[in-house]
């Protein structure tokens, strides 16, 4: 009788330690099943929700839309900056003069140019009204490492071609990153190159950075 | 008359290009061999927009009402689509054409001879062309770049298209005195529609000139190409 009771309740313990080990496994598996959903986001799935929310949020706030800039470059670090590829963008856009650059260089080269673009293509996107995205099909096979995301502004007048290039990125903080944007069929990255590689032939790589600083602060000074 | 005009332009830009045709340019970049003339000219251009055109179009924007200036905006949108279908036929895309000739069969009657845009609700897009751009679909090459007096950036082979363009209905329109007006209100509509974004130009180039060369260029290229230009290099 005492013997049947313990090894019931043994039986009892086994039953919460199996419901116990099959519960966690449930957890465990639904949330790595729930990150690799984030990981697996197609590009143009990323790119359309992006695009989306930022359009969402500049049309439901009145105050971006009347040009309070502070707001909007708050609204591109949150939603625009995680998904960019950085350091790509920047050492495409300097080419091979960022190969000489020491690693302090580059970060002060990546900070300035990051400043730059946030600035001013946010007074772009406070321009925005009755736009509204549409994407095009993508053509890219699932073992791409690269693609080319094409989309549309549609309002009044021409729609407006915006085209991304996305890398994806293995290990921390995976999943497809933007290095390059296409505006009305130009990219921007090379829209920066022979810029880039005039400063630094005049005066360097130190000189280039000197430029962009300079640049963001007039561009600060001209805001207010 | 406004053919007059341009040529005088073209005029004014040869003897400039005498003038200045020895000056040397750091980098020339192969593109761009009239680099210090083109310079000369864009800070002339910068200097009559900040003097003229941006004042007039923040004036003409202040006491204009917005469904006004839409209306003028869709007027001339739509005698530019009369020109677009042509040249849309002329290079043989034929969605574009069907497109374009829709917009202004529509816009024209429903749309009150173009001051409404209903073709835009029914979601018949814009596709807009030009005779330079057909010139390139028939495989004349863009040349040098060249800036124009007013008138600003411009491949030669767009220089060479102007005759052509000047005959766009929008310059053709109304009697003698109004071939001045309308061509004259069309830039500032076009300026005004720029006022809240032109001081990118400036404040995201270290070199204005450059910045918008190399987009113009690009962005030629890409209408050459059906927005699907093939890669050349690039990316390191």
């Amino acid at each position: 009788m005492r013997r049947m009771f313990f090894s019931s309740t043994s039986m009892m313990k086994r039953d919460f330690l199996r419901k116990l080990v099959w519960g966690s496994a449930l957890v465990l598996g639904l949330g790595a099943s729930l990150q690799a959903l984030a990981e697996d986001e197609a590009p143009d799935a990323l790119i359309k929700r992006i695009s989306t929310e930022v359009l969402d949020a500049i049309k439901a706030d009145k105050s971006m839309r009347a040009g309070d800039m502070n707001k909007v470059i708050a609204l591109v670090d949150s939603k625009i900056l995680p998904n960019l590829d950085f350091q790509r963008m920047t050492s495409s856009s300097v080419g091979p003069g960022w190969r000489q650059a020491t690693p302090e260089q580059q970060k002060r080269l990546q900070e300035e140019f990051k400043t730059l673009l946030v600035r001013t293509y946010s007074g772009a996107l406070a321009q925005v009204s009755d736009q509204s995205i549409s994407m095009k099909p993508l053509r890219a096979s699932a073992e791409d490492k690269e693609v080319v995301v094409r989309s549309e502004v549609k309002g009044s007048g021409d729609p407006i071609q915006l085209d991304y290039r996305l890398v994806k990125t293995p290990g921390q903080g995976a999943g497809w990153k933007i290095y390059n944007i296409n505006v009305l069929g130009v990219w921007l990255v090379e829209n920066y190159k022979s810029q880039f590689a005039a400063e630094i032939n005049a005066k360097g790589i130190d000189g280039l950075i000197a430029s962009l600083v300079e640049r963001n602060k007039a561009n600060a000074n001209s805001k207010k | 008359m406004m053919l007059g005009r341009k040529l005088q332009c073209v005029a004014v830009l040869a003897v400039l290009l005498l003038l200045q045709g020895c000056a040397t340019v750091s980098r020339p970049d192969p593109r761009d061999p009239l680099e210090s003339v083109n310079r000369t000219i864009f800070g002339f251009n910068d200097a009559v927009d900040g003097a003229v055109l941006k004042p007039v179009a923040k004036g003409y924007r202040a006491i204009t009402p917005q469904w006004l200036r839409r209306g003028v905006s869709n007027f001339f949108n739509n005698l530019e689509d009369v020109w677009s279908a042509l040249n849309n036929g002329l290079q043989g895309r034929g969605q574009a054409f069907s497109d374009s000739v829709g917009r202004v069969l529509v816009n024209s009657t429903i749309g009150m001879f173009g001051l409404l845009d209903p073709a835009s609700e029914l979601n018949i897009e814009r596709r807009s062309a030009d005779f330079g751009q057909t010139l390139g679909k028939w495989g004349v090459p863009p040349g040098p770049y060249v800036v124009l007096p007013i008138l600003g950036p411009y491949t030669l082979r767009e220089v060479a298209a102007i005759p052509v363009d000047s005959y766009e209905p929008k310059y053709q329109l109304g009697d003698q005195d109004a071939h001045l007006v309308l061509p004259a209100l069309s830039l500032v509509d076009i300026r005004t529609k720029f006022l809240g974004t032109d001081d990118l130009l400036g404040g995201a180039s270290l070199d204005a000139y450059a910045f918008q060369r190399d987009g113009y260029l690009q962005r030629q290229r890409n209408i050459q190409f059906d927005g699907n230009p093939p890669e050349d290099d690039t990316e390191p």
